[in-house]
């Protein structure tokens, strides 16, 4: 920690302004940035290169679980051709749970940047605690809740609001999963932003003249954009990689890609290659989306 | 709110009334949201005292309530060594997390340095890699790659892998807490003849305090609460949230639910008790 002691030293400003010692400060910059840095590259960046070259190798004949190095291209083509129903779910289920998740923690996020006053505190403890509570047993508890006999099929089946009579096992008690599981990343961003945008202007709002929803369509909204868009991502891509949900609430049909490469690396002698290229393909497929969206919307706020 | 007046024009009652229901709205749909984020805890809470046969999935009416597995919560095989290995990785994984974030988060805030957008990209793109991915590519060095070395899957493994997954939710965290500081306050203790140690102990550490210490708090969470990354890299070493997962085609015993419901309990209390003491402090 000592060399942290020189950190208040040069500390003079904004990171944008230029530094009046820049060859002291940078070596400095660069002792702090190291372990950090070689840590990420060590876990991080170099068993993504490992995955790549993984997701390229060929099995030896004859030796299933044996590999060598290859430039098998056909791993990439059987992921996609064997596995494309499971990509697709994943990102249908994924982009369904984002939706869902937005409009139930839209409200909340609102209720407590304006109007929860000395409850706020209290609110967003509340948002968090269920975390405490392994994610596994939560997920479990809405099988229960969600079965045949439980409280919510029994009462849309005596309204006859149930096409198929049932929920777990089907694609519904997946998504509701996903939702569940993953509302909370959408909560706190939408929530952050929220409370930073400056109220003034929404009550200036409100004295022009504009109604209710004028004045969150033109006005709390777009100010809340940067927390929607981060609390998107944080939602949409834990969702399209999850397999928890799948396994505990859905059924064969309902599998989404990381099903697939869970039992790939662990069920199926000789898996790795293909499992490795379908982790690489869902992998650039999400960077692909994240890229396009940041695009649109900025970056200001991520990095 | 009391009743339109009947004599105000039309139009301005009905923007009342919606004003009205839009500002119930928000906070009838905020109870009903946190219902529905608790209803799981709930459950698992109500089927720590199922009297259940062979699985804890359906109420058996028959002897329930029961308290005995209150009374026993290590009583199933492997639950309480579960748990004190996941409660090891969170300590071991958030400590070294929280060192290692914390200098980056300086060095990104700080400095200017030759590579900064890249060290921006290789912190926040871990956070934008599903965890699968992650877990997969990792199990894929550990076995054919560090195995070299004499690393095999287990209790390091996870441990490595929950700090490096740690690491960039504390730079963002102590990132967010040290950009929101005065660089003013700095200038101010140099004027008044701080050394820069002085500076740093006195003034800087304390103010990015809160910060470091919600880092830890998320972190521990995380870890503790990781399955997927964990399922990967874990070999035969069994985490709590593994340990659940394992158990459920077997059936879930209830000790399970009772610690999970103890953990919530314990970190809501921790919480709730942390914030009023610092409540306190500053009124």
């Amino acid at each position: 920690m000592s060399t942290l002691a020189h950190v208040g030293a040069g500390a003079s400003g904004a990171p944008t302004s230029p530094s009046p010692e820049p060859a002291k400060k940078s070596r400095l910059a660069y002792l702090l940035l190291l372990p950090g840095a070689v840590w990420l590259l060590v876990f991080f960046v170099i068993p993504l290169v490992q995955l790549f070259t993984v997701s390229l190798q060929s099995q030896f004949p004859g030796y299933p679980g044996y590999y060598y190095r290859d430039v098998n291209v056909g791993n990439y083509w059987r992921a996609f051709t064997d596995f494309g129903p499971h990509f697709g779910r994943s990102l249908l289920f994924a982009g369904l749970a984002t939706f869902f998740a937005f409009c139930l923690a839209y409200p909340l996020a609102y209720a407590m940047a304006f109007k929860a006053g000395k409850w706020r505190g209290v609110m967003m403890i509340l948002v968090i605690a269920p975390f405490f509570t392994s994610f596994i047993l939560r997920t479990v508890a809405w099988r229960q809740i969600l079965a045949d006999e439980g409280p919510v099929a029994t009462t849309l089946n005596t309204l006859h609001l149930l096409p198929g009579g049932r929920i777990t096992e089907t694609w519904m008690a997946v998504v509701a999963g996903l939702t569940y599981n993953f509302l909370p990343f959408m909560v706190l961003p939408i929530y952050a932003s929220l409370e930073r945008a400056d109220h003034r202007i929404i009550e200036a709002g409100g004295d022009l003249y504009a109604n209710g929803f004028t004045t969150f369509r033109t006005v709390t909204l777009p100010m809340s954009m940067p927390g929607v868009l981060a609390g998107t991502l944080l939602t949409f891509i834990p969702a399209a990689g999850d397999y928890v949900n799948a396994e505990l609430l859905g059924s064969d049909n309902t599998k989404m890609v990381g099903n697939v490469i869970e039992s790939q690396f662990f069920r199926v002698l000789g898996g790795f290659p293909t499992a490795a290229a379908l982790s690489f393909t869902l992998m650039a497929i999400i960077l692909a989306l994240v890229f396009v969206y940041v695009r649109k919307f900025g970056t200001e706020e991520l990095l | 709110m009391s009743a339109p007046n009947p004599t105000a024009y039309r139009p301005s009652a009905g923007k009342r009334a919606g004003a009205w229901l839009a500002n119930r709205f928000a906070i009838i749909a905020a109870v009903l949201v946190l219902f529905y984020l608790f209803l799981p805890v709930l459950y698992v809470f109500i089927f720590s005292f199922n009297n259940y046969r062979k699985s804890n999935i359906a109420w058996n009416p028959n002897g329930s309530p029961t308290l005995k597995h209150w009374m026993d919560p290590c009583g199933a095989p492997g639950v309480c060594e579960s748990l004190v290995t996941s409660l090891q990785i969170g300590v071991i994984a958030t400590l070294a997390a929280v060192v290692l974030g914390t200098l980056l988060a300086f060095a990104l805030v700080r400095h200017q340095f030759r590579g900064r957008t890249a060290s921006n990209v290789l912190v926040f793109v871990p956070m934008a890699t599903p965890e699968i991915v992650l877990g997969a590519s990792l199990l894929t060095i550990f076995v054919q790659g560090f195995s070299n070395v004499g690393l095999r899957l287990g209790f390091w493994t996870i441990v490595f892998a929950h700090i490096m997954f740690c690491i960039s939710f504390v730079v963002v965290t102590v990132k967010a807490r040290l950009q929101s500081l005065d660089p003013r306050l700095d200038e101010a203790a140099m004027d008044l003849y701080a050394t820069p140690s002085n500076t740093f102990w006195k003034v800087t550490f304390p103010l990015v305090l809160p910060g470091i210490i919600g880092a830890a708090m998320l972190s521990f969470s995380l870890s503790f609460d990781d399955f997927i990354i964990t399922s990967f890299v874990s070999g035969n070493e069994t985490t709590f949230p593994k340990f659940v997962y394992v158990s459920y085609l077997r059936g879930i015993p209830a000790q399970a639910n009772v610690i999970g419901f103890s953990m919530f309990a314990i970190a809501l209390l921790l919480v709730i008790g942390g914030s009023i003491i610092s409540g306190r402090r500053k009124a």
